[in-house]
């Protein structure tokens, strides 16, 4: 890590240049500064852009470039973001920034910092129904556990990563990997992760998971039993009977209520496993990744013999996962045993159909950290007032110009999807912590009423008017308008 | 941990490839068929992500003055700096870092040309270019000197035909320090490492010794491990007149003839305070043209 060299030097250990940094300066890559002692990231200052909201974003790279059709930034429309604004580490001093703006008419005052976050982590959504491991177990990324396994969802297995215990509650190079690892994941990077008995996978935010080296292309369309009465009715009259394999709930259309109510015949079908309700099974077999999240890839492995008193010759059986990727189709011979044919037509149509019905599978990165005790100080001189302003919806919270969840409760605990903010918004010092950019909007009269640094607020165009590098990005398409005050949000 | 620290990727655009790696920062744009740029892309990154390591095990030599009797450095980049630079080191200061740019463009240019027929690509390592060209292909290249303020003071198009493959700037506003007072001096030469050691040498001789509206740090009060260690370096040009600007380019001028004559660049453009100076072979007096907005900065 950073160590000390020179009074004022620090020596970066971000590659293998090992700079010595001076304080106030930067590094050979202008990527990594010496500010007050502490080795930090800087990127330049980023402004959004609300005129080229539509579309996809845009990452100029005027600075090296010169590429950029020389325009300035017109302040009406510009909202600046916390992101290489630079921090008020070690939170004495006011915030970097304190812009106040004019919006319809109400004075504005946008407060913004990169907020220096050990308090932090990543809650990881994984569309799949393959078994990850199991709940509680650790999860590992380049041998250093940096989360675990929480709840599973529907069609979709949730991971907790990073957390202060990772961060610094264990050994350092767990902590610099947990770091590593949440900075990746904040910034859209792939990270492959191991879980304790459980699979490898490679994830990245907005990206279909990969498990097991297999790309995760679907979710599943509903649980066995959800299958079956969904497709009950094209099924009927087409097959016999029909078993949508699931590692959770196995169904049966001969035995479900949907099949029942169509007057579907008994078929004297046994399925290995704990019954649940009628035509409705647990545990059929282990789970794994491949037939609708078990370990078979054979699917005859879960049926016991057919009962003699209802099956028929040339019964007809499909089997079908809940998405639609592995499917057989059957046929009983004389002796009631299942022989495999080729699939019928009209049979492919409704596996086609369970295919179509399951949504794109991805990964999904919800970065959520607490805006503590001292961060509040860069905005107020009494921060509890700060907490109480934001829970009553007077200040509003953006990370990057992208909306927050505030939880409620005390303090400022915020999720945000990282996949709205900028890119790279993100950022780390070796405490181990993570440097995430937070800005607070209000009404000018509100900040003054919560002992805010009014002092220190610079019109918008002043800042804009800055000799530091600044670039201008795209709001994305979806995000509100940061400095919409949250009162008039909810009248449209 | 190598794996993890360099950053590749493919820009929004999806045309052109950003590879970056602590201070070496790379675009790089092939035109081709398009397994031919698959290939392309894949060598750049495989040659990209190990540049920053070699160069690292021989810094300490990397940042020492070259003279006659110099020790060679053994890796291949390094070599590229070494040569580089070397026609200078009898009369003037010079480090391998000072074609550092320019040598790791041509590196990672090179592996690309070898691993696929491309109809032209380059590789810009901030400012410093490596070129390849084919067949009937040409690239128009802009000049900035303002990195804070960019505008194109001018443009030149290098085709096929030329001996160019190499493009640098060099300038006290740019990202490496400088011993002039140079805006920017961009150089045409054989190769990226060559225009960038020139461009370099042509810049420091930009200079106005001792005047006082030139503000000037030692380079190892900014940057601790800089190779050019208590020599002053520019952070500031105030109000010159305008003979002292012409004074200034004159003195730039003079080596890059020089530097002409030598056969070590074929062109170059200098710029300070809004004064152009051309240095080109009098067959070639029209490589640089200058738009016609060029009068705003008056």
């Amino acid at each position: 890590m950073a160590e000390g060299f020179l009074e004022n030097t620090i020596r970066c250990d971000a590659c293998p240049v090992l700079c010595y940094i001076k304080r106030g300066q930067a590094g050979a890559c202008d990527r990594y500064a010496n500010l007050e002692g502490q080795l930090v990231r800087v990127d330049p200052h980023i402004l959004l852009d609300r005129a080229k909201s539509q579309g996809t974003p845009l990452v100029p790279f005027l600075e090296r470039e010169g590429e950029w059709d020389g325009t300035l930034a017109k302040s009406k429309d510009t909202f600046v973001t916390a992101i290489g604004a630079g921090t008020t580490y070690p939170d004495y001093k006011p915030a970097p920034f304190i812009v106040s703006s004019e919006v319809d008419g109400v004075d504005m005052v946008t407060v913004v910092t990169e907020g220096i976050f050990s308090y932090c982590g990543v809650k990881l959504k994984i569309d799949t129904d393959r078994y990850l491991g199991p709940e509680r177990n650790l999860v590992h990324a380049q041998g250093e556990p940096v989360g675990h396994v929480t709840t599973a969802e529907y069609g979709s297995q949730m991971l907790s990563i990073g957390g202060v215990h990772h961060l610094t509650g264990g050994t350092k190079s767990e902590g610099r990997v947990t770091c590593e690892t949440l900075l990746d994941l904040c910034n859209g990077k792939e990270v492959e992760l191991t879980i304790d008995e459980g699979a490898a996978i490679r994830v990245a935010a907005g990206k279909p998971p990969v498990v097991n080296g297999e790309r995760e292309e679907r979710m599943r369309v509903g649980c066995g039993s959800a299958t079956i009465g969904m497709f009950a009715k094209q099924w009927f009259g087409k097959v016999d009977d029909v078993v949508v394999v699931d590692d959770h709930i196995t169904g049966v259309l001969s035995e479900h209520q949907a099949g029942k109510l169509l007057g579907v015949r008994e078929t004297g079908i046994a399925i290995q496993g704990r019954r649940s309700t009628p035509g409705r099974y647990f545990q059929v077999a282990n789970p794994g990744t491949a037939w609708g999240g078990t370990d078979l890839s054979d699917p005859l492995k879960i049926l016991k013999p057919f009962k003699k008193k209802f099956a028929w010759p040339n019964l007809r059986l499909l089997m079908v996962s809940t998405t639609g990727e592995h499917f057989a189709y059957f046929e009983l011979d004389d002796a009631l045993q299942p022989v495999e044919k080729e699939l019928p037509e009209a049979l492919r149509q409704s596996v086609a159909r369970i295919r179509e019905n399951c949504e794109p599978a991805m990964a999904t990165v919800l970065f959520m950290a607490g805006a503590g005790g001292s961060l509040r100080a860069g905005v107020t001189e009494n921060p509890v007032k700060l907490t109480n302003s934001v829970k009553r919806a007077l200040t509003r919270v953006t990370c990057g110009g992208a909306p927050a969840y505030i939880w409620p409760g005390g303090g400022i605990t915020f999720m945000v999807d990282v996949l709205r903010m900028p890119e790279n918004a993100f950022g780390y010092v070796p405490t181990p912590a993570l440097v995430a950019p937070i800005e607070f909007a209000l009404k000018k009269a509100d900040y003054a009423a919560l002992g805010g640094h009014v002092d220190y607020i610079r019109p918008l165009e002043e800042v804009l008017q800055a000799k530091q590098r600044q670039r201008q990005v795209a709001s994305l398409a979806g995000n509100p308008w940061p400095l919409r005050p949250s009162q008039q949000e909810s009248e449209k | 941990m190598m794996q993890s620290r360099a950053v590749v990727r493919l820009l929004p655009d999806e045309r052109r490839l950003h590879l970056q790696d602590g201070p070496i920062d790379l675009i790089v744009e092939a035109n081709g068929k398009p397994e031919a740029l698959h290939a392309a892309y894949k060598a750049a990154t495989h040659r990209f992500t190990t540049i920053l390591d070699e160069l690292c095990t021989e810094l300490p030599l990397l940042r020492t003055a070259v003279s006659a009797g110099s020790a060679k450095p053994s890796g291949a980049v390094a070599r590229k700096m070494f040569e580089a630079v070397f026609p200078y080191a009898p009369n003037n200061f010079i480090t391998p870092m000072a074609a550092v740019a320019g040598a790791v463009a041509e590196a990672v240019l090179e592996a690309m040309a070898s691993a696929a027929k491309l109809q032209r690509a380059y590789v810009n390592n901030g400012g410093d270019i490596a070129l390849h060209l084919t067949g009937g292909e040409s690239f128009r290249i802009g000049m900035v000197d303002r990195p804070d303020r960019p505008s194109l003071f001018g443009t030149t198009e290098i085709s096929t035909g030329d001996p160019i493959r190499g493009v640098a700037t060099s300038g006290w506003r740019g990202r490496s320090f400088s011993l002039g007072i140079a805006d920017a001096v961009t150089v045409l030469a054989d190769t990226a490492a060559t225009a960038d050691a020139a461009a370099t040498i042509i810049a420091n001789a930009i200079d106005l010794s001792g005047h006082p509206s030139i503000v000037r740090i030692r380079a190892c009060d900014i940057s601790p491990d800089s190779d050019l260690g208590e020599r002053l370096v520019t952070r500031g040009v105030g109000e010159l007149t305008a003979q002292e600007i012409a004074r200034a380019l004159d003195a730039g001028a003079a080596v890059g003839e020089e530097l002409l004559q030598r056969g070590l660049i074929r062109a170059a453009a200098l710029s300070l305070c809004n004064a152009r100076r051309v240095v080109s072979p009098s067959i070639d007096s029209d490589r640089f043209i200058e738009p016609l907005r060029n009068a705003q900065h008056a």
